[in-house]
């Protein structure tokens, strides 16, 4: 690359990477100054900040859905990842012409819009009495195409030697899944649980289906919430927008290497 | 050996246990999403509320045709579908093959930083976007600044501005996340490849459309799957950068299957027959793709 190229490059991507951190940046801003100062254009960090938490706190149920989010969230990770590992690890290790036909099945749910099952899965839901809970948060969502999907690919490089070696040992297949494709495919799950934890944290056309009750609301159900009353106080509202940004920007910053090894993996 | 016959060879014990272990996933699957599918196809032909519900053949798919609202809606899907996938996806193509280049430094910070909007939830960046546009926003204070404007413009309240806001938004929040997709794609191409193609004389052009977009296409297939069928499903930013608005002059499909079902009379029957289009487009787009895909060259 001659010199002229190389700085049109480096301004091109300091430009890029400016714009995509700025609202971000803004965000947090916003959420330490007064709303005047917000309209009046401010770009420095202001003082506001524990007032704002104050008027925020006085006026949401934040405390309640920070920990509904934090529940909901957690709780799917984890099941979803140990739903889906199994089921990719079991599609690949013991492949046969049956299973790879129902895995082909299982790949068309990944184009069913949310929408087309949301209506029947509402009225389900409902007279199962699950609107409302925790169970009916997650169910829907448990069993992802795209994560069997993931760790069916990730059991591909898993050497079929030490399962030959480990049966011989008189392990059961479910101990050699538990010992040892679990500890060696440590940044699949990694990867696996950035993108269920986001999605899960993130969601909001199901939570706003089914969460009617106030006390069963989530982190972006309160922010959508704020903002529909006439006059938006835009401290407040920002500073609710990093409480619901803050949990997956340090998920996926502790996460972040392992997430790209684990979307090569799927990718390949 | 009278125990043999009870007992499984050593491939049926294996290929009952790969039962056992996918059984919860798949079960979950059929419940969760082919059953709810197909219910929605028979409410598609009904119509009446809550539990009162009569056959009606294939009225609700005629009816959605004369409904302008959802006509609107289809439209917007496509401007947004046409206008942001494409400005989306090769802006995401050219950032990762530059990121690609060995010779340049500080990879790790602009990777990360241009993936960060992809940490921010759906609902937050709508807000975020939409706050920014406001009259008295950030945007029209710059604008004004500038001389550009003399008063606030409210590019919500105008259907074109509207919609371009909507389209910027999508543009920052998820040209990162596909970069990602690209720049392990590459990883799989050797960069001797890229350092033969320099000694033969080819430009860094005729390298970017003869080597990385040929090896890069079930990447760029993929991607591209994903984002129509994101788009054709956009609902978070619908609700919360513009509320559908200005006069449902912005609204989707999505939100307006929701408005039907749980925001105004909930008319079940044809909420559905509404998601089976979009399921028809995905799977007709999806198709299509795949065979404009896999074409040999």
């Amino acid at each position: 690359m001659t010199k002229g190229k190389k700085f049109l490059a480096y301004a091109f991507l300091t430009v890029v990477s400016v714009i995509s951190v700025f609202p971000l940046y803004w965000m947090m801003v916003a959420a330490t100054n007064k709303s005047v100062d917000v309209s009046r254009g401010t770009l420095i960090f202001g003082t506001a900040l524990f007032d704002n938490v104050k008027k925020l706190f006085a006026s949401q149920n934040v405390a309640t859905a920070l920990g509904n989010s934090f529940k909901y969230s957690i709780i799917m990770t984890f099941i979803s990842l140990l739903v889906c590992s199994i089921a990719g690890y079991g599609f690949e290790v013991f492949h046969d012409k049956a299973k790879d036909r129902v895995m082909s099945v299982i790949l068309l749910a990944m184009m069913v819009p949310f929408a087309a099952t949301m209506i029947p899965l509402y009225r389900m839901f409902s007279s199962a009495r699950l609107l409302n809970s925790t169970l009916g948060f997650i169910l829907p969502t448990i069993s992802t195409p795209f994560l069997i999907m993931m760790f069916r690919q990730s059991a591909r490089s898993f050497p079929s030697d030490i399962m030959e070696a480990a049966r011989l040992d008189g392990l059961s297949e479910f101990q050699i899944f538990y010992r040892m494709f679990l500890p060696t495919m440590r940044s699949t799950y990694a990867a696996a649980m950035t993108i269920t934890f986001m999605s899960a944290w993130n969601s909001y056309l199901w939570p706003k289906v089914i969460m009617s009750d106030a006390n069963s609301i989530t982190m972006p159900m309160l922010v959508a919430n704020l903002t529909e009353g006439y006059v938006t106080d835009y401290g407040i509202l920002m500073l609710a927008v990093l409480v619901c940004t803050i949990p997956t920007v340090i998920v996926f910053f502790l996460l972040q290497r392992s997430f790209a090894e684990g979307i090569t993996g799927a990718v390949k | 050996m009278g125990n043999s016959k009870k007992k499984l060879s050593l491939g049926q014990k294996q290929s009952l246990a790969g039962w056992i272990f996918l059984t919860p996933a798949v079960i979950l699957i059929a419940i969760m999403s082919f059953l709810p599918m197909i219910q929605a196809l028979f409410l598609s032909f009904q119509t009446g509320i809550g539990a009162a519900m009569k056959w009606t053949g294939g009225t609700n798919y005629v009816r959605m045709f004369k409904d302008p609202v959802f006509v609107q809606a289809l439209k917007n899907n496509f401007i947004y579908l046409i206008i942001q996938v494409p400005i989306m996806l090769i802006s995401a193509l050219v950032l990762a093959s530059l990121l690609n280049n060995k010779d340049l430094r500080f990879k790790g910070l602009f990777r990360t930083a241009i993936f960060l909007p992809c940490a921010t939830s759906l609902v937050s960046y709508a807000v975020i976007f939409r706050s920014l546009f406001a009259v008295d926003g950030l945007v029209n204070i710059v604008l004004i600044k500038l001389g550009i404007l003399s008063t606030g413009y409210n590019f919500l309240g105008h259907p074109n501005s509207a919609r371009i806001v909507i389209i910027l938004a999508l543009i920052w929040r998820w040209t990162g996340y596909n970069m990602v997709f690209y720049l392990s794609g590459l990883q799989n191409i050797e960069y001797s490849v890229y350092e033969a193609a320099k000694i033969d004389g080819a430009s860094p052009f005729q390298s970017f459309f003869r080597i990385t977009i040929p090896l890069l296409k079930p990447t760029i297939l993929l991607t591209a799957i994903m984002s129509t069928n994101g788009t054709l499903q956009l609902f978070d930013e619908s609700v919360n950068l513009t509320n559908g608005g200005p006069a449902n002059a912005t609204i989707t499909m999505s939100h307006y299957i929701y408005n039907v079902s749980f925001k105004y009379v909930p008319n079940f029957g044809y909420a559905a027959s509404m998601s089976y289009l979009i399921l028809i487009l995905v799977a007709v787009l999806a198709f299509i793709q795949l065979k404009v895909g896999d074409k040999r060259d």
